[in-house]
């Protein structure tokens, strides 16, 4: 029973991995840079958070506009590869050039309300 | 380590008296007014050259029996013969040098006063306004009595009577010309004597009629006197014109002439009250001394023409003092006077009633007579009531003359309500000082005290304790007494001193102390734990009083502390570890086999941009650190010096 339900799941990232294989390098970067962004974040709330919570008094505005940033970046990063995906109909008018500069600019206004908070 | 601090324990109790009383009493004028006068009057040499002042100065010293020393005639005759000689002088510089001259006596030639005469004889005859009208007539009166070998005459005084009765108004005012729609109480005074000297200059008969309505005006116009609480009376004019506007001294002293100058040329009695002639008395001598001669004249003058007028003489009732020791005894004494200070006629002087002011308790004399003591000329109550104790006491006192029939005569007040304080000697009973332990209220220890005597006690207590100072205030009746107010001071061997108000319970009673209380209670040990840190200190004792106003000590200001950071390795570690799925996304990148050529390197767009700036930046980074870390050490350097 065990083995087969690890067979089952063996079979099951492999089909996985192969049919992700197919998808375009654009979408991968993505995906990777999402991926990135959310360590980042878990790093910073668990590690930080965790670690300096109890022993020392960590500037609370720093640490959470760390995660924010790049929780929202995160954010941006999924819309832009919803955009960018040819197979999600709905967006196909939409060039990915201009969905490109839509993540550049929601950066920008992003971050610049964290550097905001930076104080 | 506990400082041991030994303080001085006084005990001060406060007692104030109270000053406001509605009675007020006015005193006639005395010695303290001659004394002010040499003051006031400047002296008479080449450098007056008013002869109003010259005349205020004389009439004043001469009704108050002064300056009989001062030799003034020599500049002041030089003054008054030159006025006379001119050709130019106005009529009230005229009118005031022979004044002056009525007093003097000067040695003035005939021919001067021929001159004057017919002067004063052409402006009568053209004078159109009030004023006018008073210089001419009022300097004829005069010439006719300083040169006897003239003969002065008015030709037309009806016709002259009537002009200036014909600016009086129905409310007894006066105008003073026939221009000026306003009327004053000052014009009256002025019109009133003007009448007055012209019916003394003339042995012509005027119209019966015209007088009789003369004293129905002068009856109309003490209508309108004004009155103050104290029941002083004064006339007062509106200010219409700031220059002809005269003050309620000088507007009332000039209805006074006017009346006392009138009453003695007309027979018959004015009806003018006695209250109102004493209430104008009371007027003059509650303006205390003025600080101006001519206030001083005017207050002088008129009290010197109701001294001994025909309409009625005030008598003023006054006390020497007003503040009676019921321990001493003191005798309760009266004066009652003339307003220049002479012996009234026999009368006497009842106490209708005599009551504490704040107790609702029967009054402690009640129509009692009082002794005439002929050789000091006072009345006299040889001894206080026994009732009497201390306290603020209203005395209602009554005057008769003892000759009827002189009640038209004198102007007496029929009721004069005085304030009179008894004073005593509090003594201090059950006086203890006891310390107790602050929240049981038990007696540590307790001590009598001895107020009476100056005596020196030690306690000693620490700070979770109370003192409990307790004493009794008792009047020589037996009275228990409420002080104003009694202090606590403690005063630390450095000479700081702390002030307590000791609680009083129940209200306020009015009264005055013979022997207020100063007394040095003892010492007392206080142990004291050191203040805390964010304790307010006892203010530092100024060395002297210069110190107040130099350098105060520097303010040092309390930042807050910085928060509590984890060490530097620590957040070094945390950023390498927060900088390693950057590495992964790049080794994913390559992974997945990212076509990097594609990144334009060639013509400057956003990424060429971007990698020189960074470059410069880096460049700045360190150039401008070091730049502006420099400047700011000399700044810092520049302020330091």
């Amino acid at each position: 029973m065990a083995r087969s339900t690890t067979k089952d799941a063996q079979a099951l990232f492999n089909t996985l991995r192969s049919s992700y294989a197919a998808t375009p390098t654009n979408l991968k970067i993505i995906d990777l840079y999402v991926i990135f962004a959310i360590f980042t974040a878990l790093i910073q709330d668990q590690g930080i958070g965790g670690l300096y919570g109890n022993s020392w008094i960590f500037p609370i505005q720093l640490f959470s506009i760390g995660v924010l940033s790049c929780v929202g970046t995160a954010v941006l990063a999924v819309c832009l590869r919803i955009q960018v995906n040819k197979e999600n109909k709905e967006f196909k008018d939409l060039s990915p050039e201009r969905a490109f500069a839509d993540f550049v600019l929601c950066n920008l206004v992003l971050h610049l309300v964290i550097m905001n908070f930076l104080g | 380590m506990k400082p041991r601090m030994i303080r001085t324990l006084g005990f001060l109790a406060l007692l104030l008296i109270s000053s406001i009383c509605e009675a007020a009493i006015f005193h006639p004028i005395s010695d303290s007014h001659r004394s002010a006068a040499r003051q006031i009057f400047k002296p008479i040499d080449e450098s007056v050259n008013s002869l109003r002042q010259v005349y205020e100065t004389l009439k004043t010293f001469e009704i108050l029996g002064i300056g009989k020393d001062l030799d003034v005639s020599a500049s002041a005759c030089t003054l008054i013969a030159e006025t006379l000689k001119s050709s130019s002088a106005s009529l009230k510089d005229i009118n005031f040098a022979l004044k002056s001259n009525g007093i003097l006596k000067c040695k003035i030639d005939g021919q001067s006063f021929e001159a004057i005469n017919s002067r004063l004889q052409a402006a009568i005859t053209k004078a159109n306004s009030l004023l006018d009208f008073f210089y001419s007539v009022g300097s004829l009166v005069l010439l006719k009595d300083q040169a006897a070998h003239l003969d002065v005459q008015v030709a037309n005084a009806d016709q002259i009577f009537r002009s200036i009765k014909a600016l009086g108004q129905s409310d007894g005012r006066w105008r003073y010309n026939s221009n000026k729609p306003e009327s004053s109480a000052h014009a009256a005074g002025i019109a009133l004597e003007t009448l007055a000297r012209l019916m003394s200059l003339t042995s012509a008969d005027f119209d019966q009629s015209l007088i009789g309505t003369l004293k129905n005006d002068i009856v109309k116009l003490f209508d309108g006197i004004e009155k103050y609480d104290d029941g002083a009376m004064f006339f007062g004019d509106k200010v219409v014109d700031a220059y002809e506007y005269e003050g309620p001294l000088s507007t009332t002293s000039s209805v006074v002439r006017g009346l006392v100058a009138f009453a003695e040329v007309t027979p018959g009695k004015i009806a003018v009250s006695g209250d109102k002639i004493l209430g104008v008395a009371k007027f003059f001598l509650g303006i205390g001394v003025p600080g101006s001669p001519h206030d001083f004249f005017d207050q002088i003058d008129a009290l010197a023409l109701l001294e001994n007028n025909r309409v009625s003489i005030p008598l003023i009732l006054s006390l020497p003092a007003t503040v009676l020791s019921v321990s001493k005894n003191d005798q309760l004494k009266v004066k009652v006077n003339t307003v220049l200070g002479s012996n009234a006629p026999p009368l006497t002087v009842k106490i209708l009633q005599a009551a504490n002011h704040n107790s609702k308790n029967a009054p402690i004399i009640e129509n009692q007579d009082l002794r005439h003591d002929s050789g000091a000329g006072f009345y006299v109550l040889d001894s206080l009531p026994k009732e009497a104790d201390v306290g603020k006491y209203e005395f209602i006192f009554k005057t008769a003359l003892n000759d009827p029939s002189q009640s038209d005569v004198y102007a007496i007040g029929s009721r004069t309500s005085v304030n009179i304080y008894f004073t005593g000697e509090v003594k201090v009973e059950n006086a203890e000082i006891s310390v107790l332990d602050s929240d049981l209220g038990n007696v540590e220890s307790q001590k009598k005290l001895d107020l009476s005597a100056d005596s020196s006690i030690s306690l000693s207590a620490n700070h979770l304790q109370k003192l409990r100072l307790s004493f009794q205030l008792v009047s020589p009746l037996g009275n228990a007494f409420k002080p104003h107010q009694a202090l606590l001071k403690l005063r630390h061997e450095t000479k700081v001193e702390h002030v307590f108000v000791v609680g009083n319970s129940g209200k306020k009673f009015e009264l005055i102390l013979e022997n207020s209380l100063f007394r040095s209670l003892g010492h007392i040990d206080l142990d004291l734990p050191e203040a805390p840190e964010k304790a307010t200190r006892p203010p530092l004792q100024p060395i002297d009083p210069l110190s107040r106003f130099g350098p105060k000590a520097e303010i040092a200001h309390i930042f807050r502390a910085p928060e509590k950071r984890p060490p530097k390795e620590l957040s070094l570690a945390f950023l390498g570890l927060t900088l390693v799925p950057l590495v992964g996304f790049l080794v994913g990148l390559l992974r997945i086999g990212v076509n990097f050529k594609n990144f334009p390197t060639a013509t400057l767009n956003l990424f060429t941009t971007l990698k020189y700036l960074s470059f410069l930046g880096v460049f700045l980074v360190f150039v401008g650190h070091r730049t502006l870390s420099y400047l700011a050490s000399t700044s810092a350097k520049l302020k330091g010096a």
